[in-house]
């Protein structure tokens, strides 16, 4: 007898939000340039709302070419100073810094958490800590980078734009700026349009710890922003973390200029369970590999290989999880699920899905209430899904799962790596040879075996194919902002 | 009265000339284009490859590909250590190509010397551009370096022999699959290097060597979207330009090496791969 | 080679899946994490109550201590009506007739360790009689240990064997079987312990003694009530769960409850299919039913000892 039905739950919940009266956001907030909060030249501002009700938190700075430039003229100024300052006082900076993300760990998180949608726990678990911990990384490899790279001499390389997207902003600037500034390079940052709050607490963060001026500059703003700087003909590198297709245009803008490019672009990773995996585990791999930050995650495992035989059981397995999974609230501690990041975003993710269902694939929602206001999808997994479907093949960037099948490893392999993408692979199986022989032929730059999405400073992350190149964490992460000689 | 039958003077013995052609998927092929056009003075007819020649080569490549960069490391060193040795035994054939003297020995040369110290270099580069990462957790978590896949590599003029040599041997080194643009101008070491590769155990289509005109092919090659990566080091700035502007279409990877020895040499021809486990019982 | 022969239980177990030990402690830490609050406190601490199988098991155990037991099963804050007994006063055998006298038809159950608890190294006659006797001196549920030994030596057909005849000596009465899983050594050996149990009869499983540590682990316990989910779907009959051993405080408990609900479901938040094997956890509950309700940080001094 098969009991399909997930079992309902015993006891509600009672909210359990996360208190904000401990800090104050400012209404209105200016650019981050040579050490000083400045009005933007533009003159223009733009609201950053908070996803989950669509009110509006605070009114940001819109950095035009001016305001770029200014920028950069900062960081260029800087460069001389602090690219001469002994590895071992960078690394005191860094290290300070470290620290006072930690020390402010809780406001950042709850920040992060309005300013973005993610649940309070992962902000709280996942963005603060690791950006913190990515700071203090790379604080150590200041003063060691002889070490780093013997018999080689390592300079920096100047004046990094940095471009990052939405779905982590604090640890995405953490990933950006802690190796840059280990390196010697001074940075222009730019946030996303629509979360550039935690940003601009670092900008404080930065004045607290006394980084000296124009080190680090952050210029909020809009698309337009991020181009200026791309085009902007004093900047060295560009870093940028967001989608290939701004990826492919940052290539073509730089094309024949000395730019030096890193790029992290997006994914359709494969999460592949055979019959031997633990099950539950796998379950849990699947989903947090799938929904963690609503699925807004280039590396997300966005694509389920399960191995035909178990396919059935699996399913049913996942779908009564799914059912466990509560959406709500970003600032209640036991959300598993936030809001989505936009408006636009929560419309693409509706046209896939519409597109999943027009296409043939079988659609699972478990129930699930969604508040009134503020932009909301519930967990969904697709089945039947084919290799040509859309749903299959593109990023959809939501919380929303395509199920395929595979008999045999060559066939995983062979649909895993059927992609133009490259980013990320998990693996869920109980043989260890296997789990070798799939590493090696997974087209990834990321293969998580019996687990999924995990972050840390030490490991390189990057993409293979159109996923991106270059690598950031680890020793890697060191490569794109030096220049060795 | 006896005649004396005289016979003539003997004639110097005509040279039997070599026909050059391109090397792709380890045969030596004409173009399918049937166009030449003429290099060392004016003596020689070299094949100047086409579009399709280039398709040719890079779907060579491709199904070489899993072969190459599945060998082991101390296989890919002895195949590429064997190239060295075919390139040596046919010393002469090369300093006479490349114009005799001490430069043209010297060339020759280094470009064994080139092709020895990244042969060393296959079993080795994972210790040295690999990691462990301690993580903050029970992972084991470990990063190493894979193959690009299929590299372009335009080919500076000169040195027409060692400017191949010691761009290509950095990519077989990670294991990627290459097809190279000769030297445009003196194609013809280039091409007689193919023969040192197909006496070396290099498998079919792991190195294709294609001559002809660069403007006409770069375009092809960096527009390819089965080419992973290019080697721009000949190109001068507004080719890379070109370059850089197709190689957008699949985030190709553009790497600009002056040729001299270095580990990045090789590694800017690679991914890096990190896994993770956990560690439990 | 010898031909290939299994018993039906070795086929069973062939099918259980492994376990990864990582990530089912990252869920049951992430499960912990719940933050329960308020009304969902109060109800959970209720509950807590209400399923707990007050214990002692001790070889110093009197008349007079079961006796004592057993009163505070019965109303575990005198004068406070709004808090409910315990499911169940646990003891060894020789005190189930005592406890049995105390708890009358209250609705209190006598539940009585057998099978040569805690080592269960005896004769299976001899566990059996003692299992016959302990359900007439009173006990309406018996809680068994699982030949540890015969389990380590993958003699997985003769601790089957012994379950299914205590199950039968049982009679009507209710069967948990303890895994003792602190001894087991992992979780994959855990779940296939449950596995036997759950095919051999129990009506429960239960994780540990009490009296070796590791004991009822949140990681243990989602892995056993992760085979109880599957046994019920494959097989439709449903099994209880009942953590036992080093849940000593409120916190601990309401985690507890927040595995069953996010793993099993409403169905199991009742004594009939759950319950929490405790001693000094009553007291804890109480206390902070007692801070729920008046806001303010209590002392052991107001809550009378068992």
């Amino acid at each position: 007898m098969a009991v399909n039905t997930p079992p309902r739950l015993g006891f509600e919940y009672a909210p359990a939000p996360e208190a904000t009266d401990h800090f104050q956001l400012a209404g209105v907030y200016k650019l981050f340039l040579d050490g000083e909060f400045v009005a933007p030249a533009s003159e223009q501002h733009l609201a950053t709302i908070n996803p989950a009700t669509e009110e509006t938190l605070a009114e940001v700075s819109v950095a035009n070419e001016a305001d770029v430039d200014r920028a950069v003229k900062a960081a260029r100024k800087a460069f001389a100073t602090w690219s001469k300052l002994p590895g071992s006082t960078r690394a005191r900076y860094l290290f300070r810094i470290s620290r006072i993300i930690q020390e402010r760990a809780r406001e950042l998180a709850i920040v992060e958490s309005m300013d973005g949608g993610k649940p309070i726990k992962e902000s709280r678990d996942v963005d603060i800590p690791i950006a913190a911990a990515h700071f203090h990384y790379y604080a150590g490899w200041a003063d060691k980078l002889e070490w780093a790279f013997p018999n080689r001499k390592a300079s920096p390389i100047g004046v990094a734009g940095q471009i990052i997207p939405w779905n982590f902003p604090l640890l995405m600037l953490a990933w950006k700026i802690a190796p840059a500034l280990a390196c010697g390079n001074t940075v222009v940052l730019k946030p996303a349009r629509t979360t550039p709050l935690t940003a601009l607490l670092f900008a404080q963060i930065c004045q607290q710890a006394e980084l000296p001026p124009g080190v680090v500059n952050i210029v909020t703003g809009i698309s337009s922003t991020g181009a200026a700087m791309v085009a902007h003909p004093d900047i060295d590198k560009i870093a940028f973390t967001g989608s290939t297709d701004v990826g492919k245009y940052i290539m073509r803008t730089t094309a024949g200029t000395r730019k030096r490019l890193t790029l992290e672009l997006g994914g359709k990773s494969a999460n592949i369970v055979f019959d031997d995996a633990p099950l539950d585990q796998a379950v849990e791999g699947i989903i947090n590999g799938i929904f963690f930050n609503q699925g807004h995650v280039c590396c997300a495992g966005s694509r389920l290989l399960v191995q035909e035989s178990i396919a059935a059981p699996f399913l049913d397995k996942l779908r009564a999880r799914m059912a466990r999974l509560r959406v709500g609230n970003p600032l209640d501690k036991n959300t598993d699920i936030g809001a989505i990041n936009s408006a636009d975003q929560l419309q693409t993710i509706k046209e896939y899905v519409e597109s999943g269902i027009t296409e043939g694939a079988e659609i699972f929602q478990p129930p699930c209430e969604l508040p009134k206001r503020g932009f909301w999808f519930p967990p969904t997994v697709f089945s039947n899904v084919s290799q040509s479907h859309r749903i299959a093949r593109e990023e959809i960037f939501g919380p929303v799962l395509s199920t395929l099948t595979f008999r045999t490893p060559e066939e995983a392999v062979a649909k895993a790596n059927n992609t133009p993408y490259g980013l990320a692979a998990g693996i869920w199986t109980d043989k260890g040879s296997q789990i070798l022989w799939m590493a090696q032929h997974l087209n990834a730059g990321v293969v998580w075996a019996n687990t999924y999405n995990r972050f840390d400073p030490t490991s390189p992350f990057g993409g293979y194919k159109e996923s991106g190149f270059g690598r950031e964490g680890g020793w890697h992460g060191l490569h794109p902002y030096l220049e060795l000689h | 009265m006896s005649a004396v039958r005289s016979t003539p003077p003997k004639a110097p013995e005509l040279d039997i000339r070599k026909t050059y052609k391109l090397y792709i998927d380890g045969k030596f092929v004409r173009t399918e284009s049937g166009r030449t056009y003429q290099v060392a003075g004016g003596r020689v007819n070299a094949p100047r490859g086409s579009r399709k020649d280039v398709r040719n080569a890079v779907a060579a490549a491709r199904k070489a590909f899993d072969g190459w960069s599945g060998r082991t490391a101390y296989n890919r060193g002895q195949v590429i250590y064997r190239i060295a040795e075919m390139l040596d035994a046919r010393r002469g054939e090369f300093v006479s190509l490349l114009g005799k003297g001490p430069a043209a020995e010297r060339e020759v040369d280094q470009a064994v010397d080139s092709l020895v110290w990244y042969a060393g270099w296959c079993d080795k580069l994972h210790a040295v551009a690999g990691t462990v990462n301690p993580v903050a957790g029970p992972y084991f978590n470990f990063t190493f370096p894979e193959p690009t896949g299929v590299v372009g590599l335009i080919a500076p003029e000169e040195p027409a022999l060692l400017g191949l040599v010691r761009h290509l041997a950095p990519a077989l080194c990670g294991g990627n699959v290459i097809v190279a643009l000769v030297s445009e101008s003196q194609p013809l070491a280039g091409l007689v290097f193919g023969e040192a590769l197909a006496t070396s155990d290099v498998p079919a289509g792991v190195v294709n060597l294609v001559s002809g005109s660069h403007s006409e092919l770069l375009a092809i090659l960096a527009g390819h979207m089965d080419v992973n990566a290019i080697d721009v080091a000949a190109c001068n700035d507004s080719e890379v330009k070109q370059v850089q502007l197709l190689a957008e279409a699949n985030v190709k990877r553009i790497v600009r090496s002056d040729g001299t020895h270095s580990l990045e040499a090789i590694t800017s021809l690679m991914e890096m791969k990190t896994v993770w486990h956990p560690i439990g019982h | 080679m010898a031909a290939v022969t299994s018993t039906p239980i070795e086929a069973l177990l062939r099918q259980v899946p492994p376990v990864d030990q990582v990530a089912v402690e990252e869920r049951a830490a992430s499960l912990a994490s719940r933050s329960i609050k308020k009304s969902s406190k109060l109800w959970a601490l209720d509950l807590a109550i209400r399923v707990m199988d007050l214990t002692t098991l001790e070889g110093a155990d009197t008349t007079g201590r079961v006796r004592s037991l057993c009163a505070k099963a019965l109303r575990p804050a005198p004068g406070d009506p709004s808090i409910p007994h315990t499911a169940a006063v646990c003891v060894y055998p020789s005190m189930a007739a005592v406890a049995r006298e105390c708890v009358g038809d209250s609705g209190v159950h006598v539940a009585s360790v057998v099978t040569a608890f805690p080592s269960g190294q005896s004769f299976l006659a001899v566990k059996v009689a003692e299992v016959k006797t302990a359900v007439a001196a009173g006990a309406d549920e018996v809680d068994m240990v699982i030949a540890r030994g015969a389990f380590l030596a993958g003699d997985y057909a003769k601790v089957y064997d012994e379950i299914v005849a205590v199950r039968k000596a049982c009679g009507e009465a209710h069967l948990k079987v303890i895994l003792e899983t602190g001894e087991l050594g992992s979780y994959d050996a855990v779940r296939r312990a449950s596995h036997i149990a759950m095919a051999a009869g129990a009506d429960f499983i239960k994780t540990s003694t009490g009296k070796v540590s590791p004991a009822a682990t949140l990681p243990v316990s989602l892995v056993m009530m992760e085979a109880i989910r599957d046994w019920y779907q494959f097989t439709g009959r449903a099994v209880g769960f009942k953590p036992a051993g080093g849940i000593k405080t409120a916190k601990q408990a309401i985690a507890h409850l927040v595995l069953v609900n996010e793993t099993l479901g409403a169905d199991w938040l009742t004594p009939e299919r759950y319950r929490i094997g405790a001693s000094s956890l009553l007291n804890d509950i109480l206390m902070q039913i007692a801070k729920q309700r008046s806001g303010v940080y209590s002392s052991a001094g107001y809550f009378t000892e068992a």
